[in-house]
């Protein structure tokens, strides 16, 4: 150490008990790994065991063609695909809308104690179970029509959509810095403009994933469609039929004697995971594409960001 | 980062206030030296003119160093008014050190017969000088502006002692050099007087940011 | 040399008190902004001088718990009278903020025009004109006329404030105010910035907050001292800086608090 005087205290580069201090480094380190490894383990175990179980059950078929009666080998799940799609499409007319409109409400326009309960109301309701969902529907709407339906179905998905999207709509929201709303007011824009054109346009991509999360939630709900939707082995002509979806055949397959009908159950679990992987991994594609240019404005606007920016690896999407 | 600001100003103040007395002690041993034909005096006082000049240089550069600061109100005054009132102070120093050169030559001459009023002459100017670097460190607005017509009486003394002088030149021309560094001495405590005056102009900016020079009918 | 400033007074404040619940941050403020000229305010922190500037156009209200006492007039009109809308002031009022805040998702002409466009603009020739003259008048335009559709992100600190400046200016407001518009610039963009609000004081109206007095000094033409919520003293910057008539003024400039 150039520059130390000979009476100056030798300070030691290495500590005495190092050796100690790096075996407990590698200690800890392992631990987390395996932690973590648990994580993922489960995940792995259950991707393998559908693929192992249904994807031979995965052909041509399978796609295209009704169920067929009760002990006959063979058919598909192809009204049922098309039952989850439907439903979601139709669930999202109520739940998208209303969500967003409300998580608006919550983030832009302040009535301190009034949104407080809102918020309030909306978590708890996220947490109601959703067979409660499905008995509230029944009572509701498939008693007074006589019937089960694809609009009941629709109905009890739109309406678990909701408190789901409007929280997030409105966190997402939130993150928009104040100083944008505060310069479009400047400008002599009009409030509502500057939410809708300013503000929800800045947050679109935190909007939208949060539309696209929920959806991926309502997606796999088997027990409110049990008491709405109801499940139908032929084609949905009306909304006010009752209609198939993905998770409610695998649920009657799975609990149904015949094999051939548990085959097809495990197909069509296979089939529900990649739907909603499908989803989520739109959602990473999106948010990805747009890191670079759009995230670090949303935390720091009037930060300088080049065009050459390299997204950083390994953050979350 | 102020603490220093501020010490630089009174590092300002007191480098000022050495120097005025420097100043002043110049301008008293020059006309002693003078009146009293003091040979040794008249040459302490040239030797002393230096650290005068130095005074003026290390002030300059202390003020500079303040203005980069951008100091405002009474601390920008300040500092300019640092800056105008060395340099009067160092020209007063020169005109001591000529009076002390004139001092010299002449106490190895024989004496000039003829009665001048030059003691009082030296004497006003000597006052004013005084006066001025007291209103300087007392902050004395009222102080500095009743010097500034006094101005007037040492000016017109001196233009007596000239026309003397000049009188006595012409019937003793045997005395002319000596006359000559008796006028020039004159000169000298009138322009002392001026710069004096001049102190006092500043001052008056100082305290009352007016800035009275040149006689213009303002303030 | 006294400033040249327009005869005119663009905003005649009169009283001006406004509270935020219970607390005075502002206290019967009164004072004339000069048309065509530069006013900075100055003072300590916490001492009223951005609520005052938001009163100007109306943005103090954005708190819930504002509260007003007292008149300001645009050229006479009352800017606060019931049937006024606060959109309305704030097209004739433009502001330029601290922090640089071009809206991220859009381009940098669609920036400029964006005060245009959401009010209901739609001419295409009409927006590229105002869109030039804006970007000329914040000194941007030979720096970004060929990458109009770039990323307003894209552009540099001090650029992206001129942006901001230009986005103020194409809605072609009677005054502009500016809160600190350089603190977060680096020296050569502030010099920047400040040669531009000297050249726009000729068609403008400028008022300008800042807490850097040597700022107040090169660039504006009167400066009014704030201190606890109460106007102190106001007058032509020059005398401020080097006479003032107040002690409190004196102290706070010379820096002996504050």
């Amino acid at each position: 150490m150039a520059g130390c005087t000979a009476t100056a205290p030798r300070v030691e580069m290495t500590a005495s008990n190092h050796r100690w201090r790096k075996a407990k480094n590698v200690c800890m380190q392992t631990l987390a790994f395996m932690c973590a490894a648990l994580v993922i383990l489960p995940l792995l175990l259950v991707l393998f065991h559908l693929l192992s179980q249904g994807a031979s059950s995965i052909n041509w078929a399978f796609f295209t063609q009704l169920p067929k009666p009760v002990g006959e080998v063979g058919g598909g799940m192809a009204n049922a695909i098309a039952g989850t799609f439907i439903l979601i499409s139709l669930a999202s007319l109520l739940g998208v809308p209303v969500g967003v409109l409300g998580g608006i409400f919550l983030s832009e326009y302040t009535h301190r104690r009034l949104n407080r309960w809102i918020r309030f109301t909306a978590d708890v309701v996220n947490g109601v179970p959703s067979i409660t969902w499905g008995m509230v529907v029944y009572g509701l709407v498939v008693v007074p029509m006589k019937g089960f339906s694809t609009l009941a179905g629709a109905l009890v998905l739109g309406l678990m959509m909701i408190p789901l999207i409007m929280r997030t709509t409105e966190e997402v929201l939130q993150l928009v810095p104040a100083g944008y709303r505060e310069a479009a007011l400047a400008l002599g824009i009009a409030q509502w403009r500057m939410i809708l054109q300013i503000v929800v346009r800045t947050a679109m991509k935190g909007v939208v994933t949060g539309v696209l999360l929920a959806l991926a939630r309502v997606a796999g709900e088997t027990a409110p469609l049990l008491f709405t939707a109801f499940g139908n082995a032929y084609w949905t002509h009306r909304l006010t039929e009752p209609i198939a979806a993905l998770p409610l055949q695998i649920f009657n397959y799975a609990i149904s004697p015949y094999d051939d009908w548990h085959r097809q159950a495990w197909a069509g679990a296979l089939i529900l995971i990649f739907l909603v992987s499908a989803i989520n991994l739109g959602v990473r594609a999106l948010t990805r594409d747009r890191f670079s240019r759009t995230a670090p404005q949303i935390l720091m606007p009037g930060h300088h960001v080049a065009t050459e920016v390299q997204p950083p690896h390994g953050t979350a999407g | 980062m102020d603490n220093h600001f501020e010490l630089g100003l009174d590092d300002l103040r007191q480098k000022l206030l050495l120097m005025a007395s420097h100043t002043e002690t110049a301008v008293n041993d020059s006309v002693q030296a003078l009146m009293q034909r003091n040979h040794d005096l008249a040459v302490k006082v040239r030797a002393d003119d230096d650290l005068i000049d130095r005074f003026e240089i290390e002030i300059d550069e202390l003020a500079i160093q303040l203005l980069t600061k951008a100091p405002l109100a009474s601390n920008l005054r300040l500092v300019t008014v640092a800056m105008k009132v060395s340099q009067n102070l160092e020209r007063i120093g020169d005109e001591s050190t000529k009076i002390a050169k004139r001092a010299r030559d002449l106490s190895q001459e024989p004496p000039v017969k003829l009665s001048l009023d030059l003691p009082r002459l030296a004497g006003l100017a000597l006052a004013m000088v005084k006066d001025a670097l007291d209103a300087f460190v007392q902050r004395d607005s009222a102080a500095a502006r009743a010097l500034i017509p006094r101005d007037k009486e040492v000016d017109a003394l001196n233009r007596d002692m000239h026309a003397a002088l000049t009188q006595h030149m012409v019937a003793h021309p045997d005395a002319i050099a000596r006359c000559l560094d008796w006028m020039v001495a004159a000169k000298s405590l009138e322009r002392i007087a001026d710069h004096a005056k001049n102190i006092a102009e500043e001052v008056v900016y100082l305290c009352e940011a007016q800035d009275i020079r040149h006689n213009l009918k303002r303030g | 040399m006294e400033p040249q400033a327009d005869q005119r007074i663009a905003l005649a404040v009169r009283g001006l008190s406004i509270y935020f619940g219970h607390h005075a941050v502002l206290k019967r403020v009164t004072i004339d902004i000069a048309a065509r000229a530069v006013t900075a305010i100055i003072g300590p922190s916490g001492c009223g001088k951005s609520t005052f500037l938001r009163a100007l156009n109306r943005m103090h209200e954005l708190n819930p718990d504002a509260r007003r006492e007292g008149e300001i007039r645009l050229f006479g009109d009352d800017i606060y009278a019931r049937e006024v809308e606060p959109v309305v002031v704030r097209r004739r009022v433009g502001m330029v903020f601290q922090k640089s805040n071009p809206f991220p998702t859009m381009s940098v002409a669609e920036n400029v025009t964006v005060g245009l466009r959401l009010n209901g603009m739609r001419d295409k020739r009409l927006l590229a004109e105002r869109t030039e003259a804006a970007l000329r008048m914040a000194a941007l335009w030979d720096e970004v006329k060929d990458r109009l559709q770039a990323p307003a992100v894209s552009l540099s600190g001090g650029q992206q404030q001129r942006l901001c400046i230009a986005r103020a200016l194409a809605v072609q407001p009677e005054v502009l105010l500016m809160d600190e518009p350089a603190s977060a610039l680096d020296p050569l963009a502030t010099q920047k910035i400040e040669g531009l609000i000297v050249e726009l004081k000729k068609k403008y109206t400028i008022v300008l907050v800042t807490h850097n007095m040597q700022q107040a000094a090169r660039a504006s033409d009167f400066t009014a001292f704030f201190y606890l919520g109460e106007l102190v003293e106001f007058g032509p910057t020059t005398k401020m800086f080097t006479n003032p008539a107040q002690k409190r003024t004196e102290d706070y400039v010379t820096g002996r608090f504050g």
